[in-house]
């Protein structure tokens, strides 16, 4: 029957979690490669980097779950560059997808119709527009029936695949093909980006986290603390987009790093509900050195500095770290 | 005695499903909460989930079944709107999955009463349809549904349709077959086409590039359709055998010597036959053709069925808005290389739940034997059946709404 009558709710902080090995520099990376070269995906793909590290932690007995997005380009026909399986559904449903495919994968096991050799770990694939618009309601209901599952959405802050138009990640004074900066709108996006995160955490879920491309330590030691837990195990991904952030495709990393070092882009996790940041920088690099570098921002400098918008900006950036008491 | 919701839930219990994904509406729950009890009592050895909607739920019945289960999901009307963009996109993994359909007429305005719209809006998707008259037929069509789509010629998912109403929540006598007897019938299901696991990887649901190889898919999905035609007939041969009851792909009543043909789908069919019985009491040569298989479509049994009639009326329980019955141009697209091709008339009557009085077939079998020559009455566009009784109530009510 429906949840398996295994919820045991707030019991499950009781928990204790398992040491971990964590890996300590990039030369512990897992050599093995589940992602082969040769996809479609734009030069300097930043979801691409961080599902490559992703895909590294998570091993080949895997069924990915995809919906609509760039990264449904990835499985053409008779291509494919995984190393495991794939299920594309639509853009609102992966997670109901993965509910199928995990619940059919139980129950060929418990009736000995599958070796429990042969199962797979479920993992959902989408990208912002899925996982913050169009998929929520699907996504709550998997987190809400505690399925067994990880969700990665590769968020690059705009629908990417349709040429960049906002979405509900866009940040505040974005331009996209929907927020384009004019004599009436000279900001672009008025709207801050959706909270994604709490959205998800306000669930509990037991293992939720972002993570970074140019950090992929911090990642893979996500993905190992995650494992020890059964059910949702959720990653958002901040992607650097070479032709939507209007940057050189040799700029991914670069800033993929920045957002993390001005503090736009808090590294963290939580278990069961309570937040932990995990990279906190030292000293934050102040917001406009991760702006001015991308062309979806440039009309904030160009041709009149819009002074109140890159305050806002950096107020909101101090705000959320005041509140975690994490600014020094 | 069993109500239509009850023996679909006999079905799918009979047919040992494995996975159930749902989601409520009317009129199509009492389906599930059957199958939910069962479960929790332990009478079934499936799983089902409650999910966060028909689109979702469409999802995981299609995705469990592209792992190897039998599954098994149902809905109605608002809910297979809802779930509209999933039926294609299963019907492309070529999974066999079973749904059924409570028929019930699409808002607004929103209502609560069958029609066919809802599932007819389905018929392009690659869905196979079979249109149930009696609850009998329900749980027999259930059974079948899974042997016809489970077949490696068909490979398909398949809608089994039901009235909401007239036919989920009337009770009639239904004989439960014994699971043995079932289990001869319906071997456990095997999948060798879509399935997961570790030592095989597979990509499922692909993209496509190009309307060559776009092409090459949907070409196969409908031959794939076509092959359920001769696969139904053996899956109709064998269900005979094992419990006696024959549903070919058309059912014909007093048909044979028939002049005048009434062509019907599901419930109101019984009214229809009712109608036939009264209008032979008048001496009119008169019979009924009732459409089961509407996906794929038997068109030479139709064909066959109604070639040399003097005339046939299709009732469509649907109206494709500014065009008319939608069954009707189906029949119409069957008989018109036809040398001995009938008069063919339409009618929508039904709508909502909407009684076919008997005053009304009455109308129709006159307007059949009127019928004179290609330009006759009724024959380029179709007729919408409205009592004076129900237009004089309707007045009533627009007088109280204040549009007197």
């Amino acid at each position: 029957m429906e949840g398996n009558g295994e919820i045991e709710g707030d019991s499950r902080k009781g928990v204790k979690e398992m040491e971990i090995e964590r890996i300590k520099s990039i030369k512990d990376l897992p050599p093995e490669e589940n992602v082969l070269p040769g996809t479609p995906t734009c030069a300097g793909c930043g979801g691409l980097l961080a599902l490559r590290h992703c895909m590294k932690a998570l091993g080949k007995r895997v069924v990915i779950v995809n919906a609509a997005g760039c990264f449904t380009l990835l499985s053409i026909y008779p291509f494919t560059p995984f190393k495991n399986s794939w299920l594309y559904t639509a853009m609102a449903c992966a997670p109901a997808g993965a509910q199928g495919i995990r619940d059919a994968l139980d129950i060929l096991v418990k009736k000995s119709r599958l070796d429990p050799e042969e199962d797979l770990k479920v993992v959902v694939l989408t990208g912002d527009g899925a996982a913050y618009d169009m998929g929520l309601s699907s996504t709550s209901g998997a987190i809400y029936r505690n399925l067994d599952f990880y969700y990665i959405c590769y968020d690059n802050e705009a629908y990417g695949n349709t040429g960049f138009q906002r979405s509900g990640a866009t940040p505040f004074a974005s331009k996209t093909g929907t927020t384009p900066p004019g004599r009436i709108s000279p900001i672009g996006s008025e709207l801050p980006k959706k909270d994604l995160f709490e959205i998800w955490n306000s669930h509990k879920p037991p293992y939720l986290a972002t993570i970074s491309p140019a950090h992929p330590v911090d990642l893979i030691n996500k993905f190992k603390k995650a494992e020890q837990y059964k059910g949702p195990k959720l990653f958002i991904a901040l992607s650097p987009c070479p032709p939507g952030w209007g940057i050189d495709s040799s700029y991914s990393v670069k800033l993929a790093k920045l957002a993390v070092d001005t503090g736009i882009w808090a590294l963290k996790e939580a278990v069961f509900g309570e937040v932990k940041h995990t990279v906190v920088p030292k000293r934050f690099k102040p917001v406009e050195d991760y702006l001015k570098e991308q062309g979806r921002f440039a009309h904030l400098f160009k041709p009149v500095r819009r002074e109140e918008a890159l305050n806002k900006i950096q107020e909101m950036v101090n705000e959320y770290w005041n509140r975690h008491k994490l600014l020094l | 005695m069993l109500t239509g919701n009850a023996a679909a839930a006999w079905g799918v219990r009979l047919a040992e499903v494995d996975y159930i994904p749902v989601y409520p509406v009317t009129p199509q729950t009492e389906i599930i909460e059957t199958l939910a009890k069962w479960i929790s009592d332990g009478d079934m050895d499936s799983k089902l989930v409650t999910m966060d909607s028909e689109h979702s739920m469409i999802t995981a019945a299609g995705a469990a079944s592209a792992t190897g289960v039998r599954a098994f999901t149902a809905t109605s009307s608002q809910g297979l709107m809802y779930g509209f963009e999933m039926l294609y996109t299963v019907a492309g993994w070529r999974v066999p999955l079973v749904m059924v359909n409570v028929s019930r007429g699409l808002s607004s305005p929103i209502t609560l009463e069958p029609d066919h719209n809802d599932v007819l809006a389905a018929r392009d998707s690659g869905f196979l349809q079979i249109h149930c008259e009696t609850c009998q037929e329900v749980l027999d069509s259930l059974l079948m549904a899974y042997r016809l789509v489970e077949d490696e010629q068909v490979l398909l998912p398949v809608i089994v349709n039901m009235d909401g109403f007239y036919l989920s929540f009337t009770r009639e006598p239904v004989e439960v077959p014994e699971l043995e007897t079932v289990r001869k019938f319906l071997p456990p299901y095997q999948p060798r086409h879509a399935f997961f696991k570790a030592s095989q990887p597979m990509a499922q649901g692909v993209a496509v590039l190009g309307g060559s190889m776009y092409s090459y898919f949907k070409y196969q999905m409908h031959l794939a359709s076509q092959n359920a035609l001769n696969v139904y007939k053996e899956v109709c041969g064998k269900f005979e055998k094992e419990f006696g009851r024959n549903y070919d792909t058309i059912e014909g009543y007093m048909l044979e010597d028939a002049k005048y043909v009434l062509v019907m789908t599901n419930s109101f069919s019984t009214l229809g036959k009712a109608a036939v019985n009264k209008a032979r009491e008048r001496g009119i040569k008169a019979g009924l053709l009732r459409l089961r298989l509407i996906r794929p479509f038997p068109v030479e049994d139709i064909t066959g069925a109604l070639k040399g009639r003097r005339a046939v009326a299709v009732i469509d329980q649907n109206i494709s808005i500014g065009k008319g019955g939608i069954l009707h141009s189906e029949i119409a697209s069957c008989l018109y290389n036809e040398k001995q091709r009938p008069h063919l008339l339409s009618f929508i009557g039904g709508l909502g739940g909407k009684n076919i009085s008997p005053g009304e077939f009455e109308f129709i079998f006159d307007n059949m034997i009127k019928v004179r020559g290609v330009e006759g009455e009724g024959e380029k566009t179709s007729q919408l059946l409205y009592t004076e009784t129900e237009w004089k109530e309707m007045a009533r009510l627009k007088g109280i709404a204040g549009k007197g």
